[in-house]
């Protein structure tokens, strides 16, 4: 299986607080891989390093064999990457596929054009409206993104990350708020995202995560505590110590 | 609710920031018969038109980094000023064209912007709009110590204009003026259209919307911002330009603080992020200044405060519903 994203050695300090220590990981071609742990155990910080958000204090970023480390948010969505947020991070006003039209313009590169009005690339229209239907939200295309239920938004965040095309996708806490009558759509769409894409998911949500993930990874003050599949986690002594309880 | 809730709230009406695709030519066709008609019916009001259409682009210019790019600043003016002093100085020292002077003032504009952008866009909130008034008041500063370029406090002066493309002189009533100002706002107007409506000008707002979800969606957000900013800079200095020329004088004021609070004052008037909402508050604000200082010359501001209380406190709506109840009422 092909490498797609690999961590090695990164550390991070906030002050005197040491938020990730020495973690190393590598992320394949269709794997699954949910990154667990504590409330303040240093998941997001993780998934905010590797997005590009915050810069290591050392360590090293490969994303597809290129060294991604020293490059800003831009140049990692490029090389194959893209996330989303704990909490929504959305356009509030913008129409929902307006905003989709928007990742589209990204991804091509078009946003540099300062011309051509907004409404005269029916390709990127029409690619925006299969993915819409493909979450099923095609009938809130015209509806500002924080007009939507908390749920719906979540899968316009998902719907984001999948207009650009990524190889590798993070998943920050997905489920985190949802309410549970919502839940069985994210999950369809969590089961329906490409094969061959390289996931990072990190969730406290345990029946997602072991239901979800081919392997995990868990994390505990800022260090890798276990990396194993969810059978191997679920025994790990130390794990249920840490985590999971006895 | 806070006063800067409100204000943020009227710089940022959710309207104003939904992307909306009008064809681009329908406002500056509408400001272009509306000025036409203008100058038209009150000929004797030709430098009062004038000043309208300069202030109506200084403004737009604005709303460019405040209402499209959330840009909130307090030294437009600094951008205005140095395309005014560069087609003033360049009409005294090199030659007196007036097109290609605008075309000076535009690059000085585009400029300073982007100079002082470059450093300014590194930072956001009340660090930037601090900032900017810093750069101003720095372009303030030099334009007064260099006495021999600018005229110091005594302002720029003594230049000529040459006849517009060599046959329309500018003439005392200042027809021509009027009539230079109002194309070159149309034509900005129409550029900035379609700027705004380009996926450009989408990416811009997407950034004034949301900065983390732009940058998750691989935006370069310094660079958009950038060229955004210095443009509005060759916006600005367009406006300068024109005052100059069409006054045949610079002063300090026109770098002042002053001046960049009264455009952010218009530009709350007429409503942000729409472009055509600065050629209304503009129009609004030079008209009543106008009328009101000739009534009151030592408390005109009074009015121009109520009405800006008005604008910010009660909401649009709140507003036409009274309206139409009272013209129901009325009928």
């Amino acid at each position: 299986m092909t490498q797609l994203l690999e961590v090695r050695s990164l550390d991070k300090r906030f002050g005197g607080l040491h938020v990730t220590r020495n973690v190393s990981f590598s992320l394949a071609e269709g794997e699954r891989l949910a990154l667990i742990g504590p409330n303040g155990a240093g998941k997001t910080t993780l998934v905010n390093q590797i997005s590009g958000v915050l810069r290591p204090d050392s360590g090293a970023i490969h994303l597809r064999g290129e060294n991604v480390t020293r490059q800003h948010q831009a140049g990692r969505v490029r090389a194959g990457l893209a996330r989303t947020f704990q909490i929504t991070t959305l356009a509030p006003h913008f129409p929902v596929q307006r905003q989709i039209e928007l990742a589209l313009f990204e991804r091509e590169r078009l946003t540099w054009r300062a011309w051509r009005g907004i409404d005269s690339y029916p390709a990127l229209q029409a690619e925006a409206q299969e993915l819409l239907a493909r979450f099923g939200l095609r009938r809130h295309a015209a509806t500002p993104t924080q007009d939507l239920a908390y749920g719906e938004q979540r899968l316009v965040e998902m719907a984001l990350a999948l207009a650009l095309r990524p190889q590798v996708l993070l998943l920050d806490e997905p489920m985190a708020g949802v309410p549970k009558g919502d839940g069985a759509r994210l999950l369809a769409a969590l089961d329906a995202l490409p094969r061959e894409l390289g996931v990072l998911i990190v969730e406290h949500d345990m029946e997602l995560v072991f239901r979800f993930a081919t392997r995990i990874l868990v994390l505990a003050e800022g260090a890798v505590l276990a990396d194993g599949t969810p059978e191997q986690i679920r025994r790990d002594p130390k794990v249920r110590a840490a985590y999971l309880g006895n | 609710m806070n006063t800067m809730t409100l204000l943020r709230a009227r710089l940022q009406k959710p309207d104003a920031s939904a992307p909306r695709c009008a064809p681009p030519s329908r406002a500056p066709l509408v400001a272009l018969v509306i000025g036409l008609v203008a100058c038209t019916l009150l000929p004797q009001h030709a430098s009062l038109l004038t000043r309208v259409f300069i202030t109506a682009l200084l403004v737009l210019s604005l709303d460019l980094a405040v209402g499209v790019a959330g840009l909130a600043t307090l030294g437009h003016a600094a951008l205005f000023g140095v395309g005014a002093y560069a087609a003033g100085i360049f009409a005294l020292k090199v030659m007196p064209d007036p097109l290609v002077g605008l075309g000076i003032g535009v690059a000085a504009g585009a400029l300073l912007a982007f100079a002082s952008g470059a450093f300014l866009l590194r930072y956001q909130g009340f660090t930037f709009l601090m900032l900017t008034v810093a750069v101003a008041q720095i372009v303030l500063s030099l334009a007064q110590k260099a006495r021999d370029w600018t005229g110091g406090d005594d302002g720029l002066s003594g230049f000529t204009v040459r006849p517009l493309l060599g046959r329309f002189v500018f003439d005392l009533e200042g027809r021509v003026a009027a009539l230079y100002a109002l194309a070159v706002l149309v034509i900005a107007l129409y550029l900035l259209r379609r700027l705004v409506d380009s996926p450009f000008g989408l990416a811009v707002r997407g950034i004034h919307e949301n900065r983390a979800r732009m940058a998750a969606l691989g935006t370069p957000v310094y660079a958009r911002l950038l060229v955004l900013y210095t443009v509005a800079g060759a916006v600005a200095g367009a406006a300068g330009a024109l005052s100059a020329q069409t006054t045949a004088v610079v002063g300090l004021d026109s770098l002042s603080f002053a001046l960049s609070a009264e455009a952010l004052v218009m530009l709350i008037l007429g409503g942000a992020g729409r472009l055509t909402g600065a050629l209304v508050g503009a129009t609004v604000f030079t008209l009543l200044h106008h009328t009101a200082a000739s009534i009151n010359p030592y408390h005109w501001l009074f009015v121009v405060g109520i009405l800006l209380m008005l604008v910010v406190l009660v909401p649009p709506a709140k507003a036409w519903a009274w309206l139409r109840s009272r013209v129901g009422a009325g009928s």
